[in-house]
């Protein structure tokens, strides 16, 4: 730890003091829209969404594939298509206003200082001509204009702590397995010290052994550095492992944001409780329950809750389009009917 | 199917695309109805009679429409119906034919000439005749005076040396102006109205004259027409089923050929994959264009035989490689291990497993080529190696470029071919980019 | 379970549906297209016997050679050493392959590019019966009928006609199911089939398989890198690692008793949907799976495992260990 470089302990300095800040409202979206044009109509990827993450702290978004929790994320980084048909909202990152900067001011201000992604896809997109070590440190050369040790210094920092061997910064990115692979893309997101992480099915394409060794990974950065994590993926075991919250998505839009603890042991919306209960379980003996029948379509989604058809509660209320509610004292937010007696409408 | 239709439609240049190529199929589909095979071969002749009334490098009529003047069209005047006096003496007989013309046009015709016939005069014997020329404004050209010919004559009143002595100008200028003033053609203004021609002859009694006087214009037809006063509209007409036929015989062939051979390279591996693969390295340094020309040269310039070599030069050429690496990714899905799962055979597996999944990757492909290979017929005939009897797009681009047409400023007999050619190449290349979006979506722009 | 304790890996059971034994598939490698330069062994020395109407779940990740058993099994690789008995018949010729994929339903792992695109779900159905010629028309129509309502895409007319592309995951995937079924095999064999679903899927897909499997009593087995899905499944698993099948007992041992030190960082490996997780580390042993060009010597495992002997394990490949009944390991922890 003494011979740590000392650009390595600004950096955990820094940490501390994210962490003294910690309980500070880092991302806050608010009615966010992400609709794409298609040739077969209006596909309404994200509808309405809103929810805040708090300085530290890390998100899980589970939801079904195709139900709009990657479209999230490319709001959020702002990663569009050309096919955008409606993309509007407020996203305030660490108080700016991000839908209100222009690309450029975006580029330069927002993505890899603010934020950066670390995506499935990525760990294949590695430049095979390049040293792995110098991919690492591209962004701060290029952009930052560190001189050059300070760089490579702040790149072993981010290698030790994705746990990627120092060595393996001067091989290419073919000589690396698909896990040392990941580890190299997570080191390239972590270098400009970002406040937030975008994970999208980091793990996916692993080994269950490598899978793990990269989740212990990112909760030691995360512990360390107090960075905050979106952790995007189908996989509800798995996302559990680096929670602090978990925010379900289903067709389109947000029906549950809640604390880990409630997420996954007693969630509130009854999509969330089918999700749960048809998660197989290792070491509990449960019967496993299944949600009936497909989502909807998210070109013409149905009126009302959107979840109503497959839905074991509904009522005649269902037809209504439910507001979010805000329910408990830990202050979930759920997007249901069942909660309006108990909960606050927001 | 209905689903792609329904998507190709969404594409405006691909429903314009289709448009041109119904609309080329429909004219060849009628061309080939109307004008026989053999009937437009025979057509195409230089020598078929049917063109001698037909003017000389005439534009097309719709020139009119870009001109303020009113251009002369073809005026044929049958000496049977002219106006007949006859005065008989013994077994001889004197006849006037008074044949009037009515001419209401701003230019000049292209040229005059008198198909004088004559019928029941005994071969051998003379017949004299005269004839006066009368203009609207009454005045009158002697054309001949006392004239001797054996049965017919073809008088080309044009090129008469004797009128362009006597007043300075070619004969129609002559004919068809006032002719006591006397300054250059191009200043001359024709004079409208009624012209009459008054043949006057000697025959046995017995005997009939007949003919024609044929006043040429200077526009004739949709098309226009040649050096050799052919009508180019007939082969503009057979130059689409012969570029479809050969574009789409061609295409279907090799694309089809090197698809399926790819294929079963792909399929078994081994030595039949590097034969193949062997072949096409060679073929494809092998230019067509020299063999081509080559074969035209020794061998013969027959279309179909040409059609022949093109098909067999293109089969082992890049879209083998292409293909190749396609198959290769498609040989592994995992529907095909299914089916070997299930006991498929090698031929089942390739004929219904492996090519279908391709379709959507060729279609497109088969559509593109087939602009390459229809011009590829009109270079060879451009360059003299196209089929020496069929009239073809490619063969009038090769007349009028050895006429010297755009020299001449005759620039309808290169564009008409060539608009046909490049409607063909759009036509194609809008269907087959549509379909290209269409079966493989990863390249659609939204 | 079966009430005779079975003689674990040696297969010697008679009357067992499938039995494996020593069977090794290696994939020669070579260089510039013909030169010999060594093998990948994928598959080394894996015995064991499957019994009609047994499920049997084979655990393992990526390159544990799990998959090559079961292209080895189905034929669709040739194996380089050992024997395969199905039915009573030891698959040796061609004919033998045949006769044994006639048996043999296939599920793979993903849905989508297990069905042909072009093909609607009837052409589908229809084809394994139209290659081994099995039927009349109207047997094969009525048959085709009879395995979509097993699987139960119902009502069936609705789906006849419908092209995979239009169907969702799970249809997709019930369609694999039923054109396995359609020959009315003996055994299914299916590889990772509900890991490219969703979560809320994959349970009714798994009980469907577990359905069919009863009620036809038919032998499967089944190939997953998830353990959590297995006791949903089967009672009976194999845990495999570069190439050997490590440890094998019943689903409620491995879960509760794991003996193996891989099967052991497996378990540890995999978490339950719990917020508790997200406070601790997960107690997993570095490194990689070796490669299997050159595996290690001894036990494959070795240079990864926390409980290694070095005078033992990288020198001498472990065999089978019986510590209880019915649960094979080989790891040298377990001598006796």
């Amino acid at each position: 730890m003494n011979e740590r470089p000392v650009e390595a302990q600004r950096a955990v300095t820094k940490v501390r003091e994210g962490g003294a800040r910690s309980g500070g409202e880092l991302l806050s979206v608010r009615n966010l829209y992400l609709h794409f044009r298609t040739t077969r109509g209006v596909v309404q990827a994200v509808d309405n969404v809103s929810f805040s993450l708090r300085e530290g702290r890390s998100t899980s978004v589970l939801g079904e594939s195709g139900c709009g929790k990657t479209s999230l994320a490319r709001a959020i980084l702002r990663l569009l298509p050309r096919n955008v048909a409606r993309y509007e909202g407020e996203i305030l990152l660490d108080g700016v206003d991000t839908m209100k900067l222009s690309e450029e001011a975006f580029r330069e201000q927002i993505r890899w200082r603010k934020l950066s992604m670390v995506s499935q896809a990525a760990m294949n997109a590695l430049n095979p001509v390049l040293r792995v070590g110098f991919q690492i440190a591209e962004p701060l050369l290029i952009h930052d204009r560190l001189p050059k040790e300070k760089a490579y210094a702040r790149v072993e920092e981010a290698a030790r702590l994705v746990g990627l061997p120092v060595d393996f910064l001067q091989r290419y990115a073919f000589e690396l397995s698909g896990g040392m692979r990941q580890r190299a893309i997570l080191a390239m997101a972590l270098v400009t010290n970002p406040r937030l992480i975008i994970l999208d099915e980091p793990t996916s394409a692993l080994d269950v052994l490598t899978q793990a060794n990269i989740m212990n990974a990112l909760k030691r950065i995360k512990n360390e550095l107090g960075v905050s994590f979106i952790l995007i993926t189908h996989d509800v075991a798995t996302s559990s492992d680096l929670a602090d919250e978990v925010l379900i998505m289903y067709a389109g839009q947000l029906v549950e944001y809640s604390q880990a603890e409630t997420g996954y042991r007693r969630p509130l919306h009854p999509y969330a409780q089918g999700l749960m209960a048809s998660v197989p379980t290792l070491r509990e003996d449960r019967s496993l329950a299944f949600i009936p029948g497909q989502p909807p379509s998210l070109l013409r989604p149905p009126t009302g809750c959107r979840f109503k058809d497959r839905c074991p509660k509904r009522f005649a209320k269902c037809e209504e389009e439910p507001p979010v509610f805000r329910v408990g004292e830990r202050g979930e937010l759920v997007k249901c009917w069942l909660y309006q007696e108990t909960g606050e409408r927001l | 199917m209905g689903r792609t239709l329904r998507e190709i439609g969404r594409y405006p240049s691909a429903v314009f695309g289709v448009f041109i190529i119904g609309s080329l199929m429909g004219l060849a589909i009628y061309t080939v109805i109307t004008i026989p095979y053999s009937r437009a071969i025979d057509l195409w002749r230089a020598t078929n009679p049917a063109w001698t009334v037909n003017p000389r490098n005439a534009w097309p009529i719709w020139l009119d429409f870009f001109t303020p003047k009113k251009l002369p069209r073809t005026i044929l005047a049958d000496l049977g119906n002219a106006e007949v006096r006859e005065e008989a003496s013994g077994d001889r007989k004197k006849v006037e034919l008074v044949v009037p013309v009515e001419f209401t046009y701003d230019d000049f015709p292209s040229e005059i000439t008198l198909f004088l016939r004559t019928t029941g005069v005994a071969s051998g014997t003379r017949v004299r005749y005269s004839a006066v020329w009368e203009n609207p404004l009454g005045q009158r050209i002697e054309l001949a005076a006392n004239r001797s010919m054996r049965g017919s004559e073809d008088y080309y009143i044009s090129q008469d040396p004797k009128l362009m002595a006597e007043f300075g100008v070619p004969g129609e200028y002559a004919l068809f102006s006032d002719v006591t003033v006397r300054i250059p053609a191009a200043q001359r203004a024709a004079l409208k109205g009624t012209y009459r021609l008054r043949i006057q002859a000697d025959l046995p009694k017995e005997a009939q004259l007949g003919g024609q006087l044929v006043v040429y214009g200077r526009v004739h037809g949709w098309a226009g027409t040649d050096h050799q006063r052919r009508d180019l509209t007939v082969a503009l007409m057979w130059g689409a089923p012969v570029a479809l036929a050969f574009g789409l015989l061609a295409a279907l062939g090799s694309v089809l050929s090197t698809f399926v051979l790819a294929g079963v390279g792909t399929w078994f591996g081994g030595w039949v994959d590097g034969l193949f693969q062997r072949l096409t390295e060679i073929n494809m340094i092998i230019p067509m264009l020299p063999i081509l020309i080559m074969i035209g040269q020794f061998y013969s310039r027959s279309l179909w035989l040409m059609l022949g070599v093109v098909i067999a030069l293109s089969i082992f050429t890049g879209g083998m490689k292409t293909y190749r690496a396609m198959f290769l990714q498609a040989k592994e899905a995992s529907y095909i291990e299914a089916a070997r799962a299930y006991g498929a055979g090698n031929a089942r597996l390739i004929f219904r497993y492996l090519l279908p999944k391709m379709i959507p990757v060729i279609l497109p492909t088969l559509i593109m080529v087939i602009p390459g290979y229809v011009f590829l017929e009109a270079a060879l005939s451009v360059i003299g190696l196209g089929d020496p009897l069929l009239p073809t797009w490619g063969k009038i681009i090769s007349d009028a470029r050895t006429a010297d047409a755009l020299y001449k400023g005759y620039y309808y007999w290169v564009i008409e071919p060539a608009i046909f050619l490049m409607l063909t190449g759009f036509g194609f290349a809008m269907v087959g980019y549509a379909l290209d979006r269409v079966f493989n979506p990863k390249l659609r722009t939204l | 379970m079966l009430a005779v304790p079975r003689d674990g890996g040696t297969a010697m059971n008679n009357g067992a549906l499938l039995s494996v034994k020593e069977l090794c598939t290696w994939y020669e490698l070579k260089k510039w297209g013909f030169f010999h330069a060594g093998y990948v062994r994928a598959l080394e020395n894996v015995s064991f016997g499957l019994q009609q109407g047994e499920a049997l779940t084979v655990v393992g990740e990526s390159g544990s050679g799990k998959t090559t058993l079961l292209k080895t099994i189905l034929g669709l690789v040739p194996p380089t050493k050992g024997e395969i008995v199905f039915a009573g018949r030891k698959i040796a010729k061609p004919a033998d392959i045949v006769a044994l994929r006639r048996q043999v339903g296939y599920v793979q792992q993903d849905p989508y590019g297990a069905l042909p695109s072009f093909m609607n779900v009837r052409r589908i159905l229809l084809e394994p019966m139209v290659v081994n010629r099995v039927g009349s028309q109207a047997e094969r129509e009525a048959r085709i009928r009879e395995v979509l309502e097993e699987v139960r895409l119902t009502p069936v007319d609705d789906f006849l006609y419908k092209f995979p592309h239009m169907l969702s995951g799970g249809q997709q995937q019930r369609v694999v199911i039923a054109r396995s079924l359609v020959l009315q095999p003996k055994m299914i064999v299916a590889d990772e089939p509900v890991s490219m679903l969703d979560a809320s899927v994959r349970v009714e897909i798994l009980q469907l398989m577990r359905r069919i499997q009863k009620d036809y009593d038919l032998a499967v087995i089944y190939i997953t890198h998830d353990l959590s899905t297995v006791r949903y499944f089967s009672e009976r698993v194999f845990i495999m690692y570069a190439g050997k099948l490590v440890e094998e007992a019943d689903v409620r041992t491995i879960v509760h008793n794991p003996l193996h030190p891989y099967t052991q960082a497996l378990l540890e490996a995999i978490p339950d949907p719990d917020p508790e997780n997200a406070r601790r580390m997960r107690n997993v042993p570095p490194g990689e799976p070796p490669s299997l060009v050159r595996p290690p010597s001894g036990c494959r495992f070795h240079p990864r495992c926390v409980h290694r002997m070095d005078e033992l394990c990288p020198v001498q490949e472990p065999p089978a260990f019986y510590p209880e009944p019915n649960h094979r390991v080989e790891c040298w922890l377990y001598r006796t």
